[in-house]
């Protein structure tokens, strides 16, 4: 990592801190206000689509982690989502448990369901698990359509508070929740455990003899990557007022996988930017549609699925290290412009 | 002086049997390595030396033979229980975590140091803050010692062979460990690097009072730097004694070092 001339550190705390200069700081107050005063900018539909982008991220971080950090592949990570949206559902409506308990026993829950189909992870690696991942997305969403008090096929009713039915109160408990999510997943990938999974991801037999209990740490990674799921889902229950399995497919999980490959696995950034450049491009590209009538009703509802499919190709033959590096490139580009010797 | 012996071995390996399928590794190895001694492993290829040293550190598990660390029966433990009672080794081909830094690497390599969950370092405040930044300082210590300073922050994708070599026995050192595994430590670098690493070696030695196996292909630096050397040949122990002995000894030349030249 480099950094602006001037800039010189004399403790390692301040050589460990993520943000390092005043002007780093001032972007991201910029930003903080920003995302403040955004909802009061935008029609409802486009507060839809900016609400649900930041349940989206929630999800791709927890995805993150697991897949970009630890490198085990998850193809289940929708389902986790529903756990979190079910779990926090049916705490709410049948146990009267309070919103924000709710949604932690969800989250909690949701690790725990994580950590169950995660055990595959202890005996494959790559593609098995992979594999076995996909197992877990059709198994949840059965269990979802037959367990009896899941609402069958019909789902659930969500019961949501007053204070939330204004959409930009929901707004600013999501994107908070969203803002934190991202602190928290950097601040996992720069400490400890981040480190080693990032050790398991890319050498597990050094991980062990480096005194690494990788049983315990794929698992954690299982672990925390389903609490992401589990919040992330039931915040889209809230968002979505009404649940069923529908919402939770396996083309969901694939779109998590696809915007953490554009984005950069393995990069926190790399989560946020994916997140962001895909949502809005598929939801750009199907409003486009939509205002060409000569493209027909089938296709303007198949395109932002069609352009993820083509972006995805594209990412993977011309920067397979995803959006994250291109910001490096930029930055370093940026920092010596221009006089670039 | 047996006696004694007996009692000063840090590592008392006893009559290690390992087999895979028809092909036999090791066959009845002893070998004691005293406390604050380097003890080096020579052999023709295949002779059983990286097995030994996977043995030791329960990479293998031995079908015979038990494997005593401190007096303490090590024999069925995971490796990553035996790298927390203080045995850290090196790779012969370089096994580092490509994808992090190299102070990473490190720092990766401190994490039991560490007293903190994976939720304090998620908020990165208190417990966690302080040990990073603690650990973090340890860390620099070796980077200085092996003068690692200009790449320290450089993924280790990008960096040569010769410093990955190094990073690799940093990361072993930076465990703190009571005795050292350096397999081929030496290998595939050139005079200039390979008395560097003999230096290194030396110097965590000397200074640390720590005891090391070191496997070697080199002659000329096994002979400098060992204190004792055994031999081993198809998986049998074939001599054990000081440089001088090991030189003289004529089954070792006719198993290793072909006809006596001189």
């Amino acid at each position: 990592m480099e950094l602006p001339c001037g800039v010189s550190k004399s403790t390692y705390a301040q050589d460990m801190a993520v943000i390092h200069t005043r002007t780093q700081w001032g972007l991201l107050g910029i930003l903080f206000a920003f995302l403040c005063v955004l909802p009061f900018f935008l029609n409802s539909l486009w507060l839809g689509i900016v609400i649900h982008t930041s349940i989206v991220l929630i999800a791709v971080l927890g995805l993150h982690i697991l897949t970009g950090l630890c490198g085990q592949i998850s193809l289940g990570q929708a389902a986790f989502l529903g756990v979190g949206a079910y779990a926090s559902t049916l705490l709410c409506a049948k146990l009267n448990f309070p919103l924000p308990i709710s949604i932690i026993g969800a989250a909690i829950f949701s690790g725990c369901f994580g950590i169950i189909f995660g055990l595959p992870a202890l005996r494959v690696k790559g593609f098995y698990l992979a594999m076995s991942t996909l197992a877990a997305q059709f198994i949840i969403i059965y269990l979802f359509i037959h367990v009896r008090f899941a609402g069958g096929s019909q789902g659930l009713f969500v019961p949501i508070p007053q204070f939330l039915e204004s959409k930009i109160n929901l707004y600013f408990i999501i994107m908070g929740t969203a803002v934190l999510a991202t602190a928290f997943a950097k601040n996992i990938s720069r400490t400890k455990a981040g480190r080693i999974f990032v050790a398991i991801r890319d050498n597990d037999l050094a991980a062990e003899v480096i005194g690494i209990r990788l049983s315990y740490y794929k698992l954690l990674a299982f672990f925390i990557c389903s609490l992401y799921a589990g919040i992330a889902g039931a915040l889209y229950s809230l968002y979505i007022g009404h649940i069923n399995y529908e919402h939770f497919s396996l083309m969901d999980s694939i779109w998590y996988l696809g915007m953490l490959v554009v984005g950069g696995l393995g990069s926190t950034s790399g989560a946020v930017f994916g997140v962001i450049f895909i949502s809005l491009l598929s939801k750009g590209t199907s409003l486009l549609a939509a205002q060409m009538p000569i493209l027909g009703p089938q296709v303007a509802s198949t395109i932002g699925i069609i352009v993820f499919g083509l972006i995805l190709v594209l990412f993977l033959i011309f920067e397979p290290r995803g959006l994250s590096h291109r910001w490096e490139i930029f930055k370093k580009f940026y920092r010596i412009w221009p006089f670039s010797y | 002086m047996n006696e004694m012996a007996e009692n000063n071995a840090i590592l008392k390996v006893e009559n290690l049997e390992l087999s895979f399928g028809g092909v036999q590794a090791l066959k009845g190895v002893c070998l004691d390595v005293k406390q604050h001694e380097l003890l080096a492993i020579i052999g023709p290829n295949g002779a059983g030396k990286t097995s030994f040293m996977n043995c030791v550190n329960a990479f293998y598990h031995p079908q015979e033979g038990r494997v005593f660390f401190e007096g303490r029966d090590i024999t069925n433990l995971r490796p990553d229980q035996i790298s927390r009672l203080g045995v850290s080794r090196t790779f012969q081909n370089i096994q580092l975590f490509v994808g992090l830094s190299v102070v990473d690497n490190l720092m990766a390599a401190r994490h039991f140091k560490m007293n903190y969950n994976w939720l304090e370092g998620a908020f990165y405040f208190g417990r966690a803050r302080r040990a990073e930044v603690e650990n973090r300082r340890i860390v620099e210590d070796i980077i200085d010692l092996l003068e690692l300073e200009p790449v320290r922050k450089q993924v280790v994708e990008t960096i040569p062979y010769g410093l990955r070599k190094r990073v690799d026995l940093a990361r072993a050192l930076v465990q703190d460990p009571k005795l050292l595994l350096l397999d081929e430590p030496m290998a595939g670098m050139n005079a200039e690097e390979k008395e560097d690493m003999a230096r290194f070696i030396i110097d965590v030695y000397e200074l640390w009072g720590i005891s090391a196996v070191l496997v070697e292909h080199d002659m000329s630096v096994v002979m400098d730097i060992a204190d004792r050397i055994a031999v081993l040949d198809f998986g049998r122990e074939i001599a054990v004694g000081t440089p001088e002995e090991i030189k003289g000894n004529p089954k070792v030349i006719e198993a290793y070092l072909g006809k006596a030249a001189e």
